[in-house]
Formats: C-alpha cells, sequence, structure tokens
C-alpha cells in the first residue's frame, strides 16, 4: 500500500479513506458566531481526487483545513482510515497540505523547502537528500534544487509546493486552490500534470476550488457547498446531468443554466431549468423571447433573450443563422433536457 | 545648459531652507567639533592652543578613552543581545489572538514613551539600598543589592546600568519585532504545522529567518544606543563607582560632569568625533556581517 509509514508515528498509514460524520463549524460564540460548515457529512473514498465546489465563503476552505488539522470541528467527526482524527495533531494525520500561495519558505533553497518535511521528522540527510531529489525530478525540478523561491516562476513555485507535499508520501494532500494563482494558460497544462500526478501517486486528493473547469475536468468526485452546506455529491457528469438543487443547476455550466420560473415554460408548478445548449429555436410553440443581445465567440454565439423580465441565454453552433437584435423567436427543449425544481426547497422533483 | 542656469536662483531659493536647517544643526557642529577636536585648553576652558591633529591619535591612545571604550563595548555586549532576545520573546508571545493580549501589547510597548531620564530614575529607586524596592525583597539572594548596593558595587554597577538600559529600550524592540511579526504570512506557519513541526522548530524555521532583516535594523539601533549611553550613566552611577570608574561611558567621559576632561573642550571634542568614527565602522560591521545571513526576499 501507498504511504508508508515514515517514522512509525503516524495513526493512520494504510488506506486513505476519509470520512466527515456531520461536521459543523462555527466561528466566534455566542449570537455573533458564524457558521462556515453545516452538518456536512461526505466519504471520500481511498483514491479519489474529490473537489469541494463553491464559491468563496462556502467553507469548502475550512472542511478541508479540518481535515489537515489547522481547525477543529465545533461537532461531528473526521476519520482518516478507521481512526477518528478529531483530537489527534497534523503531524500524526499523514496528511500534507499545498496551500493558494505555496507558503514556501523565502529563505531556504528548494531542495531545503522539500526537505522540510522530512528533516521535521528526523530523517537523515542522505536519506532527505535521496527522497527530495526523487520529488523534484518527478516534477521536473532537477535543475532549480539550489534556487530561492523567488529566483522561481509561479508555476515552478507551484511545483516545489507539490514537492513538498509528494516527499512526505501521505496519505491524504489536501490542496487549497493552488492553481488560483497561475495564469490561465498554466492553468490549464497544471490541471493535465495533476491529473497525471493522481494516477501516479495513487493518493487521495481532496482539492478545494471555485473553478468549475477545474472540477469537471480533475475530479473524480464533485462536492457541491454552498453557504456551509453540501448541495450534492457526484461524478463531475452526475452533476452537470442532474443537478439536485438550483444552485448547483447554475453554478455548474458557462453559461448556467437557464432555470425559469414556475408556469412560463410549461404547465406546472415547478420551476424549470434548461441549459442553454439544449434550448432549440422552434417555427412554432415553445417560448415567445425577445431577442436583446448577441455575442458571437467564433466556435459558438449566444443569444441573450428575455421573456417576461426573465432572462435566457441560448447557446448555439457558430455555423446557426444569427438572428437581429429584438427578433422574436420561439424556444423548445425536449422532455430530458428539462430540470424541475421545487420552487420552495429548491430541490429536484423529477427522477 | 543655458536652461540650467536660468532656474539657479528658483532652486537656491527652495533648497535655502532645508540647507540653513542641516548646515546650522549638523554641518556646522560636525566642522566646528573636528575643529576643536585639535585643540588643548587650560582648566578654566576659556584659553586654548593648538594641540596638532595628532592629538586625535593622543587621545584614541589615553587610557581614559580606552577605558571608557571597553566599558562602553561592555555594555553593548550586555544590552543589544539580551534587549533582542527579550523584544522577540515579548513579541512572539504577544503575537496571539487571545483575549485581553492588548492589555500585555500596550504595557509591553509603554517603555518606548518613557524616556531614558525617567527610566534611569525609576531604576535608580528601584535598586537604592535603603529605600529600594528590589533591595527589600532580594537581598537574601543576593546580598550586594543591599550592602553596597548593585549601583555601587564596582562588579555590579555595569550590569545594573544596563538593565536599566535594556528595560527602556524593550518598548521600541518589542514594537518594531510585533510590526514584523504581523507581516509573516500565516501559512508558513500553518504549512510547516501541517508537516509536523512544533513550537520551537517553527520558531528557528519560520520566525526567525522571516525576521531576520529585523534584527538586523534594530541590533544596529541598539550598538548604536548603547555606544551613546549618556543619560542612564549620568543619573545612576554619575560614572563611578570611583576609583574603577567601571560605567563611565564615552558619551560621558565626553560631557559628564564628573568626567576627568570635564573641562578641555578640546579632549571632549576629538572624543566625540572619535565616537562618531566608532559608530560608523560598527554600523558598517554589522551589515557586512549580517547582510550575508539575513533574507530580505519574499
Amino acid at each position: 500500500m501507498f504511504a508508508p509509514d515514515l517514522m512509525g508515528m503516524t495513526y493512520c498509514s494504510g488506506v486513505a479513506q476519509v470520512r466527515l460524520e456531520q461536521i459543523t463549524k462555527l466561528f466566534g460564540d455566542g449570537a455573533a458566531a458564524v457558521k462556515a460548515v453545516d452538518d456536512v457529512t461526505l466519504d471520500i473514498e481511498d483514491r479519489d481526487f474529490m473537489i469541494l465546489l463553491g464559491p468563496s465563503g462556502c467553507g469548502k476552505s475550512t472542511l478541508l483545513r479540518m481535515v489537515a488539522g489547522l481547525e477543529t470541528p465545533t461537532s461531528g467527526d473526521i476519520y482518516i482510515g478507521n481512526t477518528r482524527v478529531n483530537d489527534i495533531e497534523p503531524k500524526l494525520r499523514d496528511v500534507a497540505m499545498v496551500f493558494q500561495s505555496y507558503a514556501l519558505y523565502p529563505h531556504k533553497s528548494v531542495q531545503a523547502n522539500i526537505e522540510f518535511p522530512l528533516k521535521v521528522r528526523g530523517a537523515s540527510k542522505p536519506d532527505r537528500a535521496a527522497q527530495a531529489r526523487t520529488a523534484a525530478d518527478s516534477l521536473g525540478l532537477g535543475d532549480y534544487m539550489d534556487r530561492k523561491p523567488g529566483q522561481l516562476s509561479g508555476g515552478q513555485r507551484q511545483r516545489v509546493a507539490l514537492a513538498r507535499a509528494i516527499v512526505r508520501q501521505p496519505a491524504v494532500f489536501c490542496m487549497d486552490e493552488p492553481l488560483s494563482n497561475l495564469d490561465a494558460k498554466l492553468r490549464g497544462e497544471t490541471r493535465a500534470e495533476l491529473v497525471d500526478l493522481h494516477r501516479r501517486l495513487d493518493a487521495t486528493i481532496i482539492y478545494v476550488t471555485h473553478d468549475q473547469i477545474e472540477a469537471m475536468t480533475m475530479g473524480t468526485r464533485v462536492a457541491v457547498m454552498s453557504s456551509g452546506r453540501l448541495q450534492q455529491i457526484g461524478t463531475p457528469q452526475q452533476v452537470y446531468a442532474k443537478p439536485e438543487t438550483v444552485f448547483v443547476a447554475r453554478f455548474i455550466g458557462t453559461p448556467p443554466m437557464n432555470v425559469m420560473p414556475a408556469g412560463m415554460f410549461e404547465r406546472g408548478d415547478a420551476l424549470v431549468g434548461v441549459r442553454p445548449e439544449h434550448l432549440e429555436i422552434t417555427p412554432n410553440g415553445g417560448l415567445p423571447v425577445t431577442v436583446r443581445m448577441v455575442e458571437q465567440l467564433g466556435h459558438e454565439t449566444l443569444l441573450i433573450c428575455e421573456a417576461a423580465g426573465t432572462r435566457i441565454v441560448v447557446r448555439q453552433d457558430a455555423e446557426a443563422e444569427v438572428p437581429s437584435i429584438d427578433a422574436e423567436l420561439r424556444l423548445d427543449a425536449t422532455e430530458a433536457h428539462r430540470h424541475r425544481f421545487d420552487p420552495l426547497t429548491e430541490r429536484r422533483v423529477d427522477g | 545648459m543655458k536652461r540650467k542656469w536660468r532656474d539657479f536662483p528658483i532652486a537656491a531659493g527652495m533648497l535655502t531652507p532645508s540647507a540653513v536647517i542641516l548646515g546650522v544643526f549638523v554641518v556646522y557642529p560636525l566642522v566646528r567639533a573636528v575643529q576643536l577636536g585639535h585643540l588643548r585648553c587650560d582648566a578654566t576652558g576659556k584659553r586654548c592652543r593648538e594641540g596638532g591633529w595628532g592629538q586625535y591619535i593622543d587621545v584614541f591612545r589615553s587610557d581614559e578613552f580606552q577605558h571608557a571604550l571597553a566599558n562602553t563595548g561592555r555594555l553593548a555586549l550586555m544590552t543589544v543581545p539580551v534587549g533582542l532576545a527579550l523584544g522577540i520573546g515579548l513579541a512572539v508571545l504577544a503575537d496571539k489572538q487571545i483575549r485581553g493580549i492588548g492589555f500585555f501589547r500596550t504595557v509591553f510597548s509603554s517603555t518606548v514613551a518613557t524616556s531614558v531620564a525617567v527610566a534611569s530614575l525609576v531604576w535608580f529607586v528601584l535598586l537604592q539600598p535603603q529605600v529600594g524596592v528590589l533591595p527589600d525583597l532580594f537581598h537574601s539572594i543576593i546580598p550586594s543589592l543591599k550592602q553596597p548596593g548593585l549601583l555601587q558595587d564596582p562588579g555590579t554597577a555595569l550590569p545594573a546600568v544596563a538593565l536599566s538600559s535594556i528595560w527602556a529600550s524593550l518598548g521600541f524592540t518589542f514594537i518594531v519585532m510585533t510590526a514584523a511579526l504581523q507581516g509573516i504570512p500565516r501559512e508558513l506557519y500553518e504549512s510547516a504545522f501541517v508537516d509536523g513541526a512544533g513550537g520551537w522548530m517553527r520558531f528557528t524555521n519560520v520566525t526567525l529567518p522571516m525576521l531576520s532583516p529585523t534584527i538586523l535594523f534594530t541590533s544596529v539601533v541598539l550598538t548604536t544606543r548603547a555606544f551613546q549611553a549618556y543619560a542612564e550613566v549620568a543619573l545612576l552611577t554619575g560614572g563611578g563607582p570611583n576609583p574603577e570608574r567601571p560605567t563611565e561611558s564615552v558619551a560621558y567621559l565626553i560631557y559628564g560632569k564628573n568626567s576627568l576632561v570635564k573641562n578641555d573642550i578640546g579632549l571632549k571634542s576629538s572624543a566625540a568625533v572619535l565616537l562618531f568614527f566608532v559608530l560608523l565602522i560598527l554600523a558598517l560591521v554589522q551589515f557586512r556581517g549580517l547582510d550575508k545571513r539575513v533574507h530580505y526576499g519574499r
């Protein structure tokens, strides 16, 4: 099994599944307390690439920090493997963390940065050097061992942070928006590398992001959070194809799903959601709308329409005929592409 | 070129205020001190004659100057490391999110608002053998607190002056260190914590290296202060106790009322100019020596 126990002092080597049971986290006390995480139960399987996805302030980072041991849950239990780790110090949890800011020690060389977790564990100098070398080589950092972080590019720093996590051979990797400080192009490349790294390491990764593209492309499973609550857990495809709540429906997909008031798109008392790519223009029947704006993006065209004060976005192929502004269209969608939600609970009502 | 000269009157006019202030309060006294430094004066200090520029070397080599310089060096060796260590220690202790920590921060930094003269008076009373609180409380552990008194015992007079001096500058060190601590990114500590580093490892691997530029700066300031120590010596010991005069600092030699050369403005000026060069060299050595070990980067 992965994650050999370096000093014989980790409690939870071996199976790296993480179980969160009814986790709640309050910041502050009394009436002024803020509920950052609200009764979250989540199973993360061994070797999962679990994405915690949500807008900023939704509690995803707090949840991750509780797994790493940087925060203590107000109530609920955290298990890594079969051990309850609530009261176990981070160093005994066998968890490595990668921070958005990389958190590299600016005064230490790349080599010393990568070696640091081993040094803390009292590994011998040659051992440290050999393991740091292996980790650095696997990320293409071999030539930079003597540099200081200040002399590296953003992408290289991010790799050093990854190498420092890898060198520990932890059971669980916690990553807190590690790509957010990279430029768009590098982010795309690094996404692919992280997926590759996950496969090579055979490790459990918990990855926090607000970027749905990262969630869709990297995760084996995605947990969508909003206001401290878990909205939905599933594979990226499930979350996209069958959003459980209006929040998830609107959060995943660009442009977001059109969620229309009850009675507008079809008869009945449910909110109806249709993704922009699933709306079709029909000669008759369907919902009459007015085109307000046309965005030609090259590979696709977005028609921003309006019906009774509701904004509805339609996505069309670049080849399709472009209607003029203020044109009247009729929109329809097949039954399979209609998502129905309860107007009060905003939860999915159809199967 | 022409244009430049046409602007000259305006430029000169604008520079005049600062040039005058600098000239009157810095340049003139400096030049005057250097010039006075080669004069010898009689006991009244009124009649002076040329002593020659070699007087600087004579003064530097004199037993009195060497004695004062050694005392001052000892004072710096006591005050700088202890002051730094205490300042860093208190700042680290107070750098926590605990209720009521603001009270301690205020207390620790309060000596910044206390002049050296006031601090020295406070310690003079505290250490006074007959009425002082410290001798009353601790004379069973340290008998010299009562007999003859820390400031009266030639062996402890300088450490006692150092104690007062450390206390007086602690607020400054504390404030500077607290500010520097707050500039250290939290994630560095968190990362080290997750990687298993205990409190001491986090201190040596994160706090100290990240504070290093501030430590260098503070040590230069504290060393300079120690070499200029005057008020604490004047108020606590007057350079005494006699005849060893273990607390006679260079600054006290220059203008203390019990100084050996108190009436000779020529010798005093020459000692002052020498102190200026000693400090200049010290600061250079500190920057050169420590700069390599200081990390400024982000």
